[in-house]
Parts: structure tokens; C-alpha cells; sequence
């Protein structure tokens, strides 16, 4: 029992295997969270550097604790302040940091490829928690365990994905992802923030209504403008974007169907999502972040003794 | 495969183990049950089952417990966790925890270590089946046994399932 690679550099390199043992493993986990004493010392003599070259408040806490709950070692480490601002390159860094006896390093990185780039170059395993616009896996394995949870399989289940798919990391493992587990997938949004050619590419549905996407999904995954790009003129005004696509209770009233909404945070609240949708009955954005902790626990005590 | 205890001899096991226990813990009620996964939980089945039948009614509190997350040799071999299911609290209780057989002790430190993780026990007393005795790493022994068997350290010691649902101890040579 053991994961097909050595390291979590994206969803594209696992196997539906891999996938199904992350998620029951991650059940596991999520039963040891709700204990009084919510720590096993599974990962007691492991040592984990926390590599994040670009800022993340949930993912990294998340990380941490998965690391503190699994009894690892951790060390963080934040570019601002440290060597790389003096201009010490991505492996240089890294192997002076590995100098000091680390076993795992998970990253983040604004480049694309970057957590590749150290996998081939490093001897530790890599977990890559978001490099660039490529993906984010940790962040699927967790809104999968999410819909998993809430409705019993992904096998089947209509899920789309809405907003800026062409920036969006979240949305690139998410769609690897659930095609994999054999769910069906769409993704909604301006034309502009779709990648031409997506349809043909991944295999998925492209619908430039969201009512329609609504319509025809069990579950939504509203994903969050990303105002720092907003430079780029993809869209006329945040404004009408949310005329547009954001998802309001008035327009899931006139769906008329009881759909899961999820969000990957962090929320642009009246942009994309509206308040009352966020935090309805109907989201399970709480539960998202709450999850994971459970998922990362799952990926690094995997990857911890995995010999391939 | 050589069959070590048949299926009515592990039944005589565990109606004996059985009778072991309420011998000790007249009024069972205020014990806590707690099979190891998975063998430990495959004999746990029926020594609660042997207890009902000795004490019809009585309500009997009955755990599993899982160690995967609590060994200590994961980086040579990862193992699927199984199911946990304790749905009571064992703080201040006498837990007896139950597996199939005793090698070189670490599990039951394993055991030892998630339990109290889940509360503090007023004590913890160890039901086996199968003691083998002269393998023992860690200064662990059983309060109540079925049987003592010589082994090598190759061999393997299982309680199996044949596909009728009968249980054997079968000992596997390497």
C-alpha cells in the first residue's frame, strides 16, 4: 500500500489509486482531529521545511498543523527576509536548507514548475502546495474529500467550476481530479477568464451562463477573483462581474435546486460569492478548511515512508 | 499453513478467556472491551459475544481500536489505517484490550500509547489468544491467555476467516 510517486507535484501524476488511498486516509485522520488529544506520532522523526515564496494564510497554517498533529518537525521559511531576497537562487536555498537534515519540503512558488524543477534537482520529497497557474493539489484532494463527505461518492456528481479558470491553480487540479474519479465537470465564467481551447483539451463542459451552470451542477465551486490581476482588463468592472457571475441567493432561489457551493478562499465577498450564499446552510466552505488538515495529514504520511 | 487451533478449539478458547474475564470483573458492565484491529478485532467479536451468552442483557461496552498512526515503523512500511471505533470515553474506566496474539509486544506499546491519547484509564489489563512468549522485545505480558506456543521468529501467526465464516489460528512458515 503505497502512493505511485514519490512526490505530490500535481494531480495530473496520480493515479485514481493514489487518489482513493489519499481520501481513506484521510477519513482516518479527520476521526484522530475530532479527539480530545488530536496528534499521532506517526511522523515523530521527520523533518519538514515549509518553502513559501508567495503569501498563503490557510494553506501554510494548514500545512503547519497537519505537520504539528503528525508530531513532524517543522521548519518555515517566508522569502521576505530571508536569503532569496538577497538574491540566492530557488536551489541554492533549498539545498542549504537540506544541509540541515530535512526530509520533506513543501512548497509554494508563483512559478510554474518550480516545486518540478526542485524534484528533479533534490533528493527530499516534494509537496507542492500551488506553483503559479499550474495547480494546487492539495486543495482538490480537499474539495474532493469535501464533496466526497457530503455526498457519498464522486463517482457521477455534476460539479463546476466558476470564475477565472484561466489563472486559477484550484481549478486545473480540480478538473484532474474529479475526471479522474468520474465525476463530470464544467467550467463557467467570462470568455475571457476561459481558456480557448479547455473543452477540447480536458474534456470538459463550458457554459458562459451561470444560471444554466447552476442549472445542470450538484455542486458549485466558486472560485475567487484574483483582484492582484485584475491589471490585465479580463473583465469591465468587479461590479459587473458580479452582475454577471456572482453567486447570489436570488439567482440559486430561481435555480430552484439544492446545490453545494465551495469556495477555496479566500473570499472576495460581494465580488464572486455573496455573503448570505458563503455563509448559508448550503456551503461548506467551513468545512473545506476544516478538511484540510485532515487531506495534508493524509498526503505527507504517505509520502513520509513511500520507497518508489 | 499448519492449523494451530481449529475452529471449536478457538471456540473453547474463547468461551474459556471469556469466563476468565467475568471471574475477574464480576459486574462487566463497568469494564470497557477493546479489540485491536484487525485480529484483535476479529477474537474481541466473539469473546463479547461469549460474555452475552454467559450474561444475557447485559449492556457491554465494546470498542476497536486502531494503531496504525501509533507504530513505530512507518518510514519501512506504510499501512493503510483501519477503522477506529470507540464511542464512549475510557477516562477513569478498566479497559481491557484484546488481541489475537502477543509477538514482540510493540503493538500493544502501539495500543497502550493511542489509548491513552484518548483518555486516562484507571487501568488497562491485556487479553491474548496466542502468547508467543520468547519473542517478546518489550516487557509487555498477558493478565489472561489462551495458549502459549513455541515459534520461530520467521513464522506468522493469524487468525483467519475461512470463506464459510469459521476462524482458525493457522501458523504461516517463511
Amino acid at each position: 500500500m503505497q502512493l505511485s510517486t514519490k512526490h505530490l507535484l500535481g494531480i495530473k501524476d496520480l493515479t485514481p489509486q493514489d487518489i482513493s488511498l489519499i481520501l481513506s486516509t484521510a477519513t482516518q485522520f479527520k476521526e484522530v482531529l475530532q479527539r480530545p488529544v488530536k496528534k499521532v506520532p506517526s511522523l515523530r522523526e521527520v523533518t519538514i521545511v515549509n518553502l513559501f515564496y508567495e503569501n498563503s494564510t490557510r494553506t501554510r497554517i494548514s500545512f503547519e498543523l497537519a505537520e504539528k498533529r503528525l508530531s513532524a518537525d517543522t521548519v518555515n521559511f517566508t522569502v521576505s527576509g530571508s536569503s532569496a531576497a538577497k538574491g540566492e537562487t530557488l536551489l541554492d536555498t533549498v539545498n542549504n536548507i537540506l544541509s540541515m537534515k530535512v526530509d520533506m519540503v513543501v512548497m509554494r512558488h508563483s512559478a510554474s514548475g518550480a516545486p518540478h524543477f526542485l524534484a528533479k534537482h533534490i533528493p527530499a520529497a516534494i509537496v507542492n502546495a500551488g506553483d503559479g497557474i499550474n495547480e494546487h493539489p492539495t486543495q482538490a484532494l480537499l474539495d474532493a474529500f469535501s464533496i466526497q463527505e457530503k455526498l457519498g461518492t464522486l463517482q457521477g456528481k455534476k460539479v463546476v467550476l466558476i470564475g477565472d479558470i484561466m489563472h486559477s491553480r484550484v481549478a486545473l487540479s480540480n478538473i484532474y481530479l474529479l475526471k479522474k474519479m468520474g465525476a463530470e465537470v464544467m467550467v463557467a465564467g467570462p470568455p475571457t477568464l476561459i481558456p480557448k481551447y479547455i473543452s477540447e483539451a480536458l474534456n470538459v463542459r463550458v457554459e458562459y451562463n451561470l444560471k444554466k451552470a447552476l442549472q445542470w451542477c450538484d455542486v458549485a465551486n466558486v472560485l475567487r477573483i484574483q483582484l492582484e490581476r485584475q491589471n490585465q482588463v479580463l473583465f469591465s468592472s468587479l461590479r459587473e462581474y458580479n452582475l454577471a457571475y456572482g453567486v447570489s441567493k436570488k439567482l440559486l432561489e430561481e435555480v430552484g435546486r439544492e446545490i453545494v457551493i465551495m469556495h477555496p478562499g479566500p473570499i472576495n465577498r460581494g465580488v464572486e460569492i455573496d455573503s448570505d450564499v458563503a455563509d448559508s446552510n448550503q456551503s461548506i466552505i467551513l468545512q473545506q478548511v476544516e478538511n484540510g488538515v485532515a487531506v495534508r495529514m493524509a498526503v505527507l504520511y504517505l509520502l513520509a515512508g513511500n520507497k518508489n | 499453513m499448519k492449523k494451530i487451533l481449529s475452529h471449536s478449539e478457538l471456540q473453547s478458547q474463547v468461551d474459556k478467556l471469556a469466563g476468565l474475564l467475568l471471574q475477574n470483573h464480576p459486574n462487566i458492565t463497568d469494564v470497557v472491551l477493546i479489540g485491536i484491529q484487525q485480529g484483535g478485532v476479529m477474537l474481541a467479536d466473539d469473546i463479547v459475544a461469549a460474555l452475552k451468552k454467559l450474561q444475557p442483557g447485559l449492556p457491554l461496552h465494546y470498542g476497536q481500536l486502531d494503531i496504525t498512526f501509533y507504530r513505530d515503523d512507518i518510514r519501512k512500511e506504510i499501512l493503510a489505517p483501519d477503522v477506529m471505533h470507540i464511542p464512549f470515553s475510557i477516562e477513569d474506566k478498566k479497559v481491557i484490550l484484546i488481541d489475537d496474539v502477543l509477538f514482540t509486544g510493540r503493538t500493544i506499546k502501539a495500543a497502550l500509547d493511542a489509548l491513552i491519547d484518548l483518555g486516562r484509564p484507571e487501568k488497562i489489563e491485556l487479553c491474548v489468544l496466542v502468547d508467543r512468549k520468547e519473542h517478546r522485545q518489550f516487557p509487555i505480558q498477558a493478565d489472561y491467555t489462551g495458549v502459549t506456543i513455541e515459534t520461530n521468529r520467521s513464522e506468522k501467526i493469524k487468525l483467519i476467516k475461512d470463506p464459510a465464516g469459521n476462524k482458525h489460528v493457522v501458523l504461516l512458515s517463511e
